[in-house]
C-alpha cells in the first residue's frame, strides 16, 4: 500500500486513496482529500456530513445507507453530490476516513 | 513476439470457436506495432499482461485481482467497477484496469460509424478490450488506468453524446428484447420504453439511492428474449387481451407441408411430417384448441398467452390486436436468501407513452422499498419479508386469483383488525364470567 505525507503527517491508504485505519483519520487528511475530491473549500454543511459519517461508525460499524445519511443531515442526495462531486461513498465515506465501500458496486 | 509464455491459453487457440486468446493476442500484436501511431495513454502492453495474469491465474486455480476498487467520476455514484491487480510488479499493465460501463443503445442496434467512435476513445485511453455486450446490457470497456476515467467520460458525451451505464445500489442500465425493430411477436415497443425510461430516471441510474440495486427489463413477449422474468426486479412482459388471429389457409399450408414448423428451427433433424394435433393442439398447456375438419379454432377465455402455437407456426397465428403488457416484481440471484424468479403483480396495462400508467406503478414500489427496504435487500426479499399482500398495498393493486400459482395451505392467516367485528380490544372479565377458570 501507499503512504502518503503531508503537512507533517503520513498516512497509510489503499489504491482508492481511502484511509487504511480509521484512526488515522485528522483535520489534515481532511485538507489531504479535498482537492482530488473536486472540493474547494469546506463549508459546515461538508462538515456536517462527515460528523454524522463518524459518528455513525463509530456507533454501529458500517457507513449508514444513502436514505439514513439524507433523513439525518436534512440533505437531499442531489445537494450531497454538490457538496461531494463523486458522491457519498467515494467523496464523503474518503473523506471522513471510513473504510471503503465494498459489494456489488 | 509475446510478452509472456502463456502455455494454458495457448490450447484455447484450439477448437472452432472463436477463441478470445486469438483476438487478444491479436490486439496486442496492433499496438505492439501502432500502425495508427497512437500516443498511448495506458501502458501499450496492458493485453499482454492481461494475458500474463490470466495464464497465472489458470496455473494457481485463483483469481488475481485484488478485493473490490472504488473509482469513477465527477457527479456520479457509478459506472465505473474499479479492479487492481495483485501482482502489480510483474503485470505492471494491468496495475490499474478498471471497467467503464457504457449505456447501450435499446437493442444493441449500431452503425459503424459510432462503434469507430467508441473505438477511436478506447484504443487511445484504454486497453483495446470490450466486452459486447454486459449481462444487464452495458458496452463494456474493459481495463483502464484512473486518470483516464475523467478523460473517457468527456470524450463519450462531448463527441460520442454518450453517457455511462449504472453500477452500484441503483437503477442499473436497462435493456429490452429487439422488440417491434424486428419480431412480430412484439406485443409492444419495448425499444421505445426502455429508451424512455432510462432517460427519465438518469438521476436513479447514476447516483446510488436505494437500498441495493434494481433493474428494470423489457421483453415484447412471453418468450422472454432478455429474459426479464428471471433477470429484472421490474420485469415488462408483452401480452395481448383478445383473440389469436389465425388465418386458416395458412394453417392448411404448415398441414400440407408448404411452411416449415418453428420457422425450420428444427430442420437439423428428421422429426417426421409436421402433426398439427401431436404438435400444437396437444401440447396447448390448457388444452384450448382443437382441429377438426381442417379448421383450427381456439378457446381464447382458456389461453394463457404461453406463445407455444405462434411459435410453431407463426405464419398463420398472430398475437391479437389488443395489446399491452403484465408487470412482474422480484427476480433476483440466489445471494442471500434464495433465487426468485418474478411475480406477477399487473396482469395487464396499456403500454403507452408517456408510459404514465407503469412509471406510476415502478415509483410506487420505489417510494415503498426505498423506505422500507433493508440494506441490501432485493425488492424480491422486501417482497418475502414484509408479504406480496403489502406490495399491492402500496401500488394499490386489487388482489385477484391470478397473483398467486396456489392459495396457501397454511392456515396462519392475518386479518387486520378493523376487518373483524370487536377488534382486538378483548375484555377478560366479560369472557372469565361466561367461562370459569
Amino acid at each position: 500500500m501507499a503512504i502518503v505525507e503531508f503537512k507533517g503527517k503520513t498516512f497509510d491508504v489503499d489504491e482508492d486513496g481511502f484511509l487504511q485505519k480509521f484512526e488515522d483519520w485528522c483535520e489534515e487528511w481532511v485538507e489531504y482529500v479535498k482537492d482530488s475530491e473536486g472540493i474547494k473549500e469546506l463549508s459546515p454543511e461538508h462538515r456536517k456530513v462527515i460528523d454524522f459519517l463518524q459518528d455513525y461508525y463509530k456507533k454501529n460499524g458500517i457507513a449508514p445507507m444513502v436514505r439514513i445519511l439524507s433523513k439525518v443531515t436534512g440533505f437531499k442526495l442531489k445537494h450531497i453530490y454538490e457538496l461531494f462531486p463523486s458522491g457519498p461513498g467515494k467523496g464523503a465515506c474518503k473523506m471522513a476516513g471510513l473504510p471503503k465501500p465494498t459489494g456489488c458496486v | 513476439m509475446a510478452k509472456h509464455k502463456t502455455p494454458l491459453l495457448d490450447e484455447l487457440e484450439k477448437g472452432p470457436w472463436p477463441s478470445f486468446v486469438s483476438d487478444i493476442k491479436l490486439e496486442a500484436e496492433k499496438r505492439a506495432k501502432n500502425d495508427a501511431g497512437l500516443d498511448f495513454q495506458i501502458p501499450q502492453d496492458c493485453p499482454d499482461d492481461l494475458l500474463g495474469v490470466l495464464e497465472l491465474a489458470y496455473k494457481d486455480k485463483e483469481t488475481h485481482w485484488k478485493h473490490g476498487g472504488i473509482v469513477g467520476v465527477f457527479g456520479y455514484g457509478g459506472g465505473v467497477i474499479g479492479r487492481y491487480c495483485d501482482q502489480p510488479e510483474k503485470f505492471p499493465g494491468v496495475a490499474h484496469f478498471h471497467t467503464v460501463r457504457v449505456n447501450q443503445p435499446a437493442g444493441k442496434y449500431y452503425n459503424t460509424e459510432y462503434l469507430r467512435g467508441v473505438m477511436d476513445i478506447w484504443d487511445l485511453r484504454g486497453s483495446g478490450l470490450t466486452n459486447m455486450h454486459g449481462s444487464t446490457g452495458d458496452i463494456v470497456l474493459l481495463g483502464t488506468t484512473t486518470p483516464q476515467l475523467e478523460e473517457i467520460f468527456h470524450e463519450l458525451t462531448h463527441n460520442l453524446n454518450t453517457d455511462l451505464g449504472g453500477s452500484g445500489s441503483n437503477l442499473r442500465t436497462p435493456a429490452d428484447c429487439l422488440g417491434q425493430s424486428r419480431c412480430e411477436f412484439a406485443c409492444y415497443d419495448t425499444q421505445a420504453i426502455c429508451h424512455a425510461l432510462t432517460n427519465d430516471y438518469q438521476d436513479e441510474l447514476h447516483r446510488p439511492a436505494f437500498p441495493y440495486k434494481f433493474k428494470f427489463k423489457f421483453d415484447g413477449c412471453p418468450n422472454g428474449c432478455v429474459a426479464s422474468i428471471a433477470r429484472s426486479d421490474f420485469s415488462v412482459i408483452g401480452t395481448w387481451k383478445d383473440d389469436i388471429r389465425i388465418d386458416q389457409d395458412r394453417v392448411k399450408a404448415y398441414v400440407a407441408g408448404e411452411f416449415k414448423p418453428n420457422a425450420g428451427a428444427h430442420s437439423g433433424r428428421d422429426w417426421g411430417k409436421f402433426d398439427i394435433v401431436a404438435e400444437v393442439v396437444n401440447r396447448c398447456p390448457t388444452k384450448c384448441m382443437s382441429y377438426e375438419d381442417g379448421k383450427l379454432s381456439i378457446d381464447t377465455s382458456n389461453c394463457t398467452r404461453c406463445m407455444h402455437c405462434l411459435n410453431v407456426m407463426p405464419a398463420a397465428l398472430k398475437i391479437g390486436l389488443e395489446t399491452g403488457a403484465t408487470i412482474l416484481c422480484g427476480a433476483k440471484a440466489p445471494i442471500l436468501d434464495g433465487a426468485q424468479m418474478a411475480s406477477m403483480l399487473v396482469p395487464f396495462i396499456p403500454v403507452e407513452e408517456p408510459y404514465d400508467e407503469i412509471k406510476e406503478v415502478i415509483e410506487n414500489i420505489w417510494d415503498w422499498w426505498m423506505e422500507e427496504g433493508k440494506n441490501r435487500e432485493r425488492l424480491g426479499e422486501t417482497m418475502k419479508r414484509q408479504g406480496f399482500q403489502k406490495l399491492l398495498e402500496v401500488t394499490n393493486t386489487k388482489a385477484i386469483p391470478q397473483h398467486v400459482k396456489a392459495p396457501r395451505a397454511n392456515p396462519y392467516i392475518f386479518f387486520k383488525e378493523d376487518e373483524v367485528p370487536g377488534g382486538w380490544k378483548h375484555d377478560e372479565k366479560g369472557y372469565r364470567e361466561r367461562h370459569m377458570r
